[in-house]
């Protein structure tokens, strides 16, 4: 075992163009399929764009919580990597952007924002002082500067001790992250209730934010560790990663994956005993018709696979593996995603066309696009930071 | 002092980066059975020493699945088979409200299963004596040394070469360590001072359950959840004249669509009047016959002949297919049912209305079936 030295020399290397490339294309191609899309049938591509924000939502704010998290927690295995983990978060610089056309439709696909349909329903006309445009925008427009606020000040102090190796900086991301963290909680929470909760006004569940935030986690670990393992195949970490590093980000990801099916059994189950009417219609729409086989299916898609996948010790040491579960369960998370918003806009079975591939396209694009610009102008190994030589030593 | 039996040589080290190299060496140097003690668990020693991975998780996966599969056979046992009550609705395979108690008795018995095989097995119960116990070593590798210690019984251990490696570690305080001298009486658990000691934990904890649930739940602030300014079923009441907790429905009420039969000492009125809404059709009839086949063969016999299932218990009722049953009027059998006929009951709370119906036109079917008209063969 080679210890790695405190004084190396870090030599910065780029990113291939084709990653650059790729990006472009996706993006390119998916946004042309996506205005076409918006002109064909505005209220089927709302919701696919409404998808597509909660999925990209769910790797920028996930990923910044993971950044959060390590400070709080003073965890040592994923500093060598925390910078990935800050190219993802980069993009909640688009979200506003990728949020607009939503709210462009607003009336698509929010059944509340209709006021004839308000008027006269009681637990809609209850509900209005919440459920109203004028505090909807204002919330929406709260949490992306929470988010993009926070994630300016955590990135700006790790950037400045790439330079300065200035420790008291850990010190101040420290506090900046035990700050962001109830922030974090109750954004996320409300983020998930007015985007995805309000498209079936009449129902409520209690747990939805904790299963969006389940969700939320689970995307941005896949996707850092699909980054991490290919960056580290290449050797663009300079240093190898080893199978230590590698069986924490399994055990991490596993762990959420068991979170996941806790917090999605514990809605289900609640649901399903007490039998209110007023709760039920909710699982019941998600087995009408063919809906029935989507809902079937995620048990296997988001749990029973990637549970095995992940299960023993080995499976989570090695790189291969870990790599296709994680796309695997980036997929999950997009299978899951359209699961909890697209029976609103097709009642009576499954919808999947063009449309429901253009936008994944694009998202795709768009993260490797923010990804390798980020990393363009950025050393990949959080140089400065006092945790990198054990981090890079760390060993289970 | 040359007489003891040696255990093994140790030594000890400052840091955990010394002890983590010190344990690469030992075990590249061929050593099997040597162990390392440290205040806490530190990162990559089981690298370090080479272990292969432990294989309690095995103990863990097959005690954990036993748990898994005991709790859903005992729980399909006792709501399934045993003593299905329905609850809430739902099925007595109540899969879903299964789930989390076979969730918490799989975690339960993996863990306890864990403990109980890392007892048994790895420290080889009911032995609790090791040769380390109490050494000066042992006292400082819980506190803030880390030490490594070589065991006589590994193939390669020699005292010089044993006291040579641990040297050329730069190992400090090396110390041989022997085993004590009652070594053939080994200390067990059965020792009257531990098992004291367990009994004297064991009355605790019983005595303080014990008063805890019998006696403080009873005390003044802790029973405020059981006494409260309520009647409760089956409580008397000062409130009330009658002394009743419960109160009877006001006279007259009706529940929920049963409206009360109008013919009660009227059969004449009855026979005349009522008519029969139902159709003899495939479904009525079968109703008619499930209805009939439960509630009325016990007396009647499945075919209506009066021979009774119920061994002279009961007085015989007559044949069903007597002239006066026959000539009856629809609406007369169905008084019967409703208002029941000298000894035998009604049937107005077992039966609805539509049910009633239908037996009666499968009473008529029976009927029939004795005396089919020369045109039925048709
Ligand atoms: C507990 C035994 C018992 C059961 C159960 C019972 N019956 Fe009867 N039933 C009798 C007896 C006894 C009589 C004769 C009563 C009397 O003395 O008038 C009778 C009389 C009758 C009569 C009148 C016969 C006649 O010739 O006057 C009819 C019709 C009748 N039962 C129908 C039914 C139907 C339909 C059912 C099922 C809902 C039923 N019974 C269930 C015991 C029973």
């Amino acid at each position: 075992m080679s210890a790695v030295e405190s004084n190396f020399e870090y030599v910065k290397k780029d990113l291939p163009a084709s990653w650059n490339k790729l990006g472009l294309l996706l993006t390119g191609i998916g946004l042309l399929l996506v205005v076409v899309a918006f002109f064909v049938d505005h209220t089927r591509a709302a919701f696919n764009n409404l998808i597509m924000l909660m999925f990209l939502s769910s790797i920028g704010v996930g990923a910044l919580f993971i950044i959060a998290l390590e400070y709080l927690a003073g965890a040592v295995w994923s500093t060598p990597y925390r910078r990935i983990m800050e190219f993802l978060a980069a993009t909640l610089l688009i979200l506003p952007l990728v949020a607009l056309p939503v709210y462009m439709n607003l009336h698509d696909l929010f059944h509340w924002t209709h006021e004839e349909a308000v008027q006269g329903d009681y637990i809609l006309e209850a509900k209005t002082p919440y459920l109203n445009i004028p505090f909807f925008t204002i919330r929406v427009a709260a949490f992306f500067a929470v988010w993009i606020i926070f994630f300016f000040l955590l990135i700006r102090n790790s950037k400045k001790q790439d330079e300065s190796k200035d420790q008291s900086l850990t010190t101040k991301n420290i506090r900046l992250s035990a700050i962001f963290m109830p922030f974090f909680a109750i954004t996320l929470t409300f983020a998930s209730i007015d985007w995805m909760m309000s498209l079936e006004p009449h129902w409520f569940s209690t747990i939805f934010g904790v299963y969006y935030f389940s969700g939320t986690v689970l995307a941005a670990l896949a996707a850092g560790t699909y980054a991490i393992i290919v960056l580290n195949e290449k050797g663009y970490f300079q240093f190898k990663l080893v199978k230590d590093h590698f069986y924490s980000l399994g055990a991490l990801m596993f762990a959420f994956i068991n979170f996941w099916a806790y917090i999605a059994f514990s809605q289900f189950m609640l649901i399903w005993y007490a039998n209110l009417p007023e709760e039920t219609f909710w699982y019941l729409n998600k087995w009408e018709g063919s809906w029935m086989f989507v809902s079937i299916g995620l048990i296997f898609v988001h749990f029973v696979i990637p549970y095995f996948g992940l299960l023993s010790q080995p499976s989570k040491m090695n790189p291969k593996n870990l790599k296709f579960m994680s796309l695997w369960i980036l997929f999950a998370h997009f299978y899951d995603l359209y699961w909890l918003i697209m029976p609103t806009y097709s009642a009576d079975g499954i919808a999947f066309g063009w449309m429901e591939l253009a936008f994944p396209i694009a998202g795709l694009g768009l993260l490797i696009l923010i990804f390798s610009m980020r990393a363009k102008n950025q050393n990949l190994l959080p140089i400065g930071d006092p945790k990198l030589k054990r981090g890079l030593n760390f060993r289970l | 002092m040359n007489d003891k039996i040696l255990y093994g040589y140790t030594g000890i080290f400052d840091t955990p980066d010394e002890i983590i190299n010190a344990a690469e060496k030992v075990s590249d140097a061929g050593y099997k059975k040597y162990d390392i003690n440290t205040p806490y668990p530190v990162h990559g020693m089981d690298g370090a020493m080479k272990l292969p991975p432990s294989k309690l998780g095995y103990a863990a996966l097959v005690f954990g699945l036993t748990g898994t599969f005991a709790a859903l056979a005992i729980m399909y046992f006792m709501s399934v088979l045993d003593y299905p009550i329905v609850i809430g609705g739902k099925p007595f395979f109540a899969f879903p409200a299964f789930v989390p108690i076979m969730f918490e008795v799989t975690v339960l018995s993996a863990s306890i299963a864990t403990v109980v095989t890392m007892i048994a097995f790895f420290f080889k119960f009911p032995n609790i004596s090791h040769p380390l116990h109490g050494t000066n070593y042992m006292k400082k590798v819980s506190s803030d040394k880390y030490g490594v210690c070589l065991q006589s019984e590994d193939e390669k251990f020699t005292e010089d070469g044993a006291k040579e490696l641990l040297a050329s570690l730069n190992a400090k305080d090396i110390t041989p360590i022997y085993f004590p001298d009652e070594v053939h009486e080994k200390q067990t658990v059965f020792e009257p001072k531990f098992i004291s000691l367990l009994l004297f934990v064991a009355i605790i904890t019983s005595g303080g359950t014990y008063f805890a649930l019998n006696k403080l739940m009873f005390m003044l602030p802790f029973n405020w959840m059981m006494y409260q300014e309520k009647t409760v079923p089956q409580e008397s009441s000062t409130i009330f004249a009658d002394g009743f907790g419960m109160r009877p429905p006001v006279e007259g009420t009706i529940s929920r669509g049963n409206m009360p039969y109008q013919f009660k000492d009227q059969p004449e009125l009855a026979a005349m009047l009522l008519k029969n809404p139902l159709v003899p059709d495939e479904q009525t009839l079968a109703t008619g016959k499930e209805k009939y086949d439960i509630y009325c063969s016990p007396c009647h016999g499945y075919f209506g002949e009066g021979d009774s299932r119920l061994r002279g218990q009961y007085p015989n009722p007559p044949s069903l297919h007597s002239e006066k049953s026959r000539t009856s009027s629809d609406g007369s059998i169905y008084h019967v049912i409703s208002a029941g006929q000298n000894i035998m009951p009604s049937y107005s709370t077992q039966l609805t209305r539509q049910e009633r119906w239908a037996t009666v036109l499968y009473v008529r079917a029976l009927q029939r079936s004795f005396n089919a008209k020369e045109s039925d063969l048709e």
